[in-house]
């Protein structure tokens, strides 16, 4: 009993002290409250629907901020780790009648060693040729995919596959929970040793080099890591939409997940995440105005970009929070001193 | 013998159209540094651009190509003021400000001339007869303007003190700037034969294709493909790398079974093994690193 009361006030002094401090901390606890407690309002199968749509997407806008976003290593063929996840538990789920519980990870090691393999040739490459590189290899792999329409099916892609859960709430709560995990996750792999080898081969290669690092492996396993993550999504968007397509293979897929990404803020994870749930649902409820939906989506990103560069919610985040010029801490806008070492802020 | 005819035809064909496309693609990434998404699509604006004074004003083919030229061209300068110069210090905003540039410049012509599939008369018609192989003139005519445009491009480049600016500032940025070069005005006046390039292209080629919406995306890839493989900001690599993947398309469509699929995986694939050997491309200049 006393330690429940001990866990309990030292759960309220963290809330007090740690997340009611800062407004994005708030908004975080909030996000993650919102999505788990959704069904319990509304029982409304659409809304699940794009919700769960939403979070598949997260985890592969996340998935490109770990790659593109801190190792710098810019990725416009994210589709393929995505395409790669969804054939692969397809497969597995229509020819050899594993669970998705089991399909989903397994597709998931698909992508990590399509990761690996074209990693190895592209880490030859620097900057704007690997991105145009790497945009080639979901085409590759598309051409295979119409090349063999037996086994993959062609143009229809593979269809009947095992439902994720049997109800709606059910598949919402998988991908939701699976969400929030594997993009805590990534945000907890961004902040360790690891995290920070790959921010500072985006800065300066060069001198983690000079470090005695070794930055080859170190690009490979942000290959590899963010092509585990994506192909879990790829997974996930296979057994819940129950077919997988060549349109997983898409450019205009590769380029999405860059849009998400830079919309919301490279280099943060939580930015893509929010991204993808601002702009997904967006685009679902101007379904009103069908014809003028990707016009009206290209155009809000152009206006958005050309006054907030760095992305949406950087952006935002800078507006109500600031950095105390001495220690580093981030404290609320409305503060004049800071909450630890009391320096005056400006 | 009729199916090597069609091979170095259909090579050549696509060979210059790459070649034109990915000289403004690779002319503008030198000068300022943007990988500019959107550049097939200006493309795909131009063709729409000679269906409309063709088909709906029913005037001759040839004010349709100057309508496409001229009006492309200062599309792309307006778009490049408006949209990607104010973003330009932030390589990952330019970069998706040109996708969203492309799916806008997509969606309006789907709004205006609906997604179904076009065709353009050529400008010239009928055609002659090599080894019993069809020869259009029109393919003949697309390919002499692929060249001559070229060839003067390379005069601007080499001969011109506007070519040694532009040069000059691909080069270095900040000593072009020292030396008096206005870089943003070179940053623009490239954008606008870069775009002009993409619309000439548009032109010469639209009689020869279908019309469609989406049709700046294949190119696109192959474009990038080309700049690639022949090394960025190298116009002779281009060159040269825009004929080898032509070929190979070429050459997978008429030869092997299900070709029409995998053209594009196939040059791709010789794009990767190429960089395998050669990691900067062909005939690529090593940049020197962004200070």
């Amino acid at each position: 009993m006393d330690l429940i009361i001990f866990y309990l006030r030292k759960l309220f002094t963290i809330l007090k002290n740690e997340v009611l401090v800062l407004p994005s901390r708030v908004v975080a606890v909030l996000f993650f409250l919102i999505l788990l407690l959704l069904p319990l309002f509304t029982k409304d199968a659409y809304l699940l629907r794009i919700f769960t749509l939403t979070s598949i997407f997260a985890i592969l806008a996340a998935s490109w901020d770990l790659l593109s976003g801190f190792t710098g290593q810019m990725n416009f063929g994210h589709a393929l780790f995505f395409g790669v996840g969804a054939y692969g538990a397809a497969l597995l789920n229509k020819y050899a009648g594993i669970p998705p519980w089991g399909t989903i990870p397994l597709g998931a090691l698909g992508a990590v060693l399509a990761g690996l393999i074209i990693g190895i040739p592209c880490l030859r490459l620097r900057g704007t040729y690997l991105a145009l590189t790497t945009l080639a290899f979901p085409i590759i792999l598309m051409g295979v995919v119409f090349a063999l329409p037996d086994l993959t099916g062609g143009e229809l892609g593979i269809s009947g596959i095992a439902r994720l859960a049997q109800s709606r709430v059910a598949d919402y709560y998988i991908t939701v929970v699976v969400m929030l995990g594997l993009c805590t996750i990534m945000w907890k792999i961004t902040d360790s040793n690891t995290g920070i080898i790959f921010h500072a081969i985006r800065e300066d290669e060069l001198a983690v080099r000079a470090a005695g690092i070794n930055t080859t492996r170190y690009k490979l396993l942000a290959f590899c890591l963010s092509g585990f993550f994506a192909g879990i999504s790829g997974g996930l968007y296979a057994h819940f939409m129950r077919i997988a397509g060549p349109s997983t293979l898409e450019v205009s897929l590769s380029f999405q997940v860059v849009i998400w990404a830079i919309f919301g803020g490279i280099v943060t994870i939580y930015g893509p995440v929010g991204a993808v749930f601002i702009l997904f649902p967006l685009l679902e409820f101007m379904r009103f105005w069908q014809e003028y939906r990707t016009l009206m989506f290209a155009c809000v990103v152009l206006l958005i970009l050309l006054y907030m560069p760095d992305g949406l919610l950087r952006w935002l985040r800078d507006k109500i929070e600031k950095e105390c010029p001495r220690c580093k801490i981030r404290n609320i806008a409305t503060r004049d001193t800071c909450r630890v070492c009391t320096a005056p802020l400006d | 013998m009729g199916l090597v005819i069609n091979i170095i035809i259909s090579g050549l064909i696509s060979g210059s159209v790459f070649a034109l496309l990915a000289i403004g693609f690779s002319l503008i990434f030198g000068v300022a540094r943007i990988v500019n998404i959107a550049h097939t699509a200006f493309y795909m604006v131009a063709a729409y651009c000679i269906f409309f004074v063709t088909q709906k004003m029913g005037l001759h083919p040839v004010w349709g190509m100057v309508a496409a030229i001229v009006l492309v061209t200062l599309l792309g300068i307006i778009s490049y003021k408006i949209f990607i110069n104010p973003i330009r210090e932030h390589e990952g905003a330019v970069l998706i400000a040109t996708i969203a540039l492309a799916m806008a410049f997509q969606e309006i012509m789907i709004l205006n001339f609906t997604g179904t599939y076009l065709s353009v008369p050529s400008l010239v018609k009928g055609y002659l007869v090599i080894l019993g192989v069809k020869v259009f003139y029109q393919q003949l005519l697309t390919f002499c303007v692929a060249l001559l445009v070229m060839a003067a491009l390379w005069v601007l480049l080499m001969k011109t003190k506007l070519g040694l600016a532009i040069r000059s500032t691909a080069q270095d940025r900040e000593v072009a700037n020292l030396m008096g070069i206005n870089e943003a005005r070179v940053a623009m006046i490239t954008m606008g034969i870069s775009v002009g390039l993409a619309a000439l292209t548009g032109a010469v080629v639209v009689p020869l294709t279908i019309l469609e919406p989406h049709m700046w995306m294949y190119p696109l890839i192959m474009m990038m493909a080309v700049v690639v493989l022949g090394g960025l900001g190298s116009l002779k690599g281009s060159f040269m790398g825009a004929y080898i993947l032509g070929f190979a398309e070429a050459l997978v469509v008429f030869l092997a079974p299900m070709g029409a699929f995998l053209k594009g995986s196939v040059a791709l694939s010789i794009m990767i093994l190429v960089l395998l050997i050669r990691p900067e491309g062909l005939f690529g200049v090593s940049f020197e690193e962004e200070r």
